[in-house]
């Protein structure tokens, strides 16, 4: 059982680590798009490799039917929503960042 | 209980910074998205109350339903906030420390959280709902056993509330336009956004079949008909959202939505007269089925639901669709 936990602990810890990545990248990237793409991290990574931590702890067969489901919900909608975000920044015109760029 | 409290003082922390943001902000559009934030900040609190049912409703019409209403308005007035004349701000501030002076007070007399020896858990009618309606009805959600059949005649009044709301706001803003007036514009390319239209197409039997799931299991677990009509509508928003109104439209036509807008209070009333001529009390659903009187109470529980989560969606969906068309046929 104790290499599940420690599988398990590593997950959990290397979700939280990209979760955390995500909120750092949303605060200090300097333009739209790459916020977006921080933010899309948290999401995918941060919020998918937390639920397959979780997934190894549970000890019922339906709670781990149910962070599936949660995971593949997930999986589908936070990369159509960032997406989507890109996608109306762009046809709204909102400039790329260059290297050498201000902030925005 | 650590964990408890943590996570409940972290909750309202999110929720107070969110409220002190919406304040400062002058950018409406801003304001709305931090108003689903803090909508869902809610939601959260509410499950942690085990108040699932309150945080279904709270999650579908706080964060979707209302912020896409806000958005369709914002989209016809300016997003802008106009700025307060100064003068204004002495009294704002009087008028938000005597009102939350007064709620603080009031708080004081609220039995503590949990108390063992509030009204609530003191009074005889507690255990009558909860170990009688086990004999009376014999569903094992008791919040849906009181909703719908003991206190069915407030649900009543509720659900009156919800048609009331409905028909004011559409005769304000008047009813949704004809579809064949609801055409995209030009420079709406559905081929532009396929990838939401993929997965919202994706999406949206797992919604109305959760929907569905949310309005039968109402007797077993959290959920009933206010929860799937909101879930219901919030699926219909989305549609409409991704795949335009005239589509949406297709899919439920104006004269539909009408019927079902007034079918919700129509089948309600209708059950309660039923059950006067069958020989009971108005809503009395013992009568549906005089040799089992459990039965003839699951089959009213059932109409009841589905009666409110009808009228609920329709509501909903109607309000949506007649913001949404006015920015459009403009």
């Amino acid at each position: 059982m104790i290499v599940v936990d420690v599988m398990s602990g590593v997950l959990l810890g290397a979700g939280a680590l990209f979760a955390l990545s995500g909120g750092a990248g949303l605060l200090r990237f300097p333009d739209f798009y790459t916020r977006i793409h921080a933010a899309g991290v948290t999401d995918t990574a941060g919020a998918g490799l937390i639920l397959l931590g979780l997934m190894l702890q549970v000890s019922s067969w339906e709670t781990g039917v149910r962070l599936l489901i949660i995971l593949l919900f997930l999986a589908m909608t936070s990369p159509t929503a960032a997406h989507v975000l890109a996608h109306a920044a762009r046809r709204d015109g909102v400039p790329v960042w260059r290297e050498g760029d201000e902030r925005r | 209980m650590m964990t408890f409290v943590l996570t409940n003082v972290t909750l309202l922390v999110i929720l107070i910074a969110t409220a002190i943001a919406i304040s400062r902000m002058r950018a409406l559009y801003e304001a709305t998205m931090l108003g689903a934030l803090f909508s869902l900040v809610t939601a959260s609190l509410f499950v942690l109350l085990d108040a699932v049912d309150v945080a279904f409703t709270e999650a579908a019409v706080g964060v979707g339903i209302s912020t896409v209403l806000l958005l369709g308005v914002l989209a016809l007035t300016r997003s802008r906030e106009a700025v307060t004349p100064r003068r204004r701000h002495l009294p704002a501030l009087i008028a938000v420390l005597l009102a939350g002076g007064a709620l603080g007070y009031a708080s004081q007399d609220l039995p503590a959280f949990g108390a063992a020896d509030s009204p609530v858990f003191s009074h005889p009618i507690t255990g009558t709902y909860l170990h009688q309606s086990q004999e009376d009805i014999g569903i094992p959600n008791t919040v849906t056993a009181v909703l719908a059949s003991y206190r069915g005649l407030d649900t009543l009044g509720e659900l009156v509330v919800v048609f009331t709301a409905g028909l004011a706001v559409l005769s304000l803003v008047g009813p949704p336009a004809r579809p064949e007036e609801t055409m995209p514009r030009a420079d709406f390319h559905l081929a532009d956004y396929r990838i939401i239209r993929i997965i919202s197409g994706i999406l949206m039997p797992f919604i109305l079949l959760f929907a569905l799931y949310v309005l039968f299991h109402g007797e077993y677990g959290p959920g009933g008909g206010f929860q799937a009509g909101v879930i219901f509508a919030a699926g219909f928003v989305l549609y409409g959202l991704v795949f335009g109104l005239d589509k949406a439209q297709r899919v439920v036509p104006r004269v539909a939505l009408r019927i079902l807008v007034s079918l919700g209070p129509l089948v309600f009333i209708g059950l309660g007269l039923a059950t006067m001529l069958l020989g009971g009390q108005f809503l009395d659903f013992d009568v549906l089925d005089p040799n089992h009187p459990e039965e003839g109470q699951h089959l009213g529980i059932l109409l009841v639901e589905t009666a409110i989560g009808f009228t609920v969606a329709a509501v909903m969906t109607t309000v949506f669709f007649s913001f949404a068309s006015r920015g459009v046929s403009r």
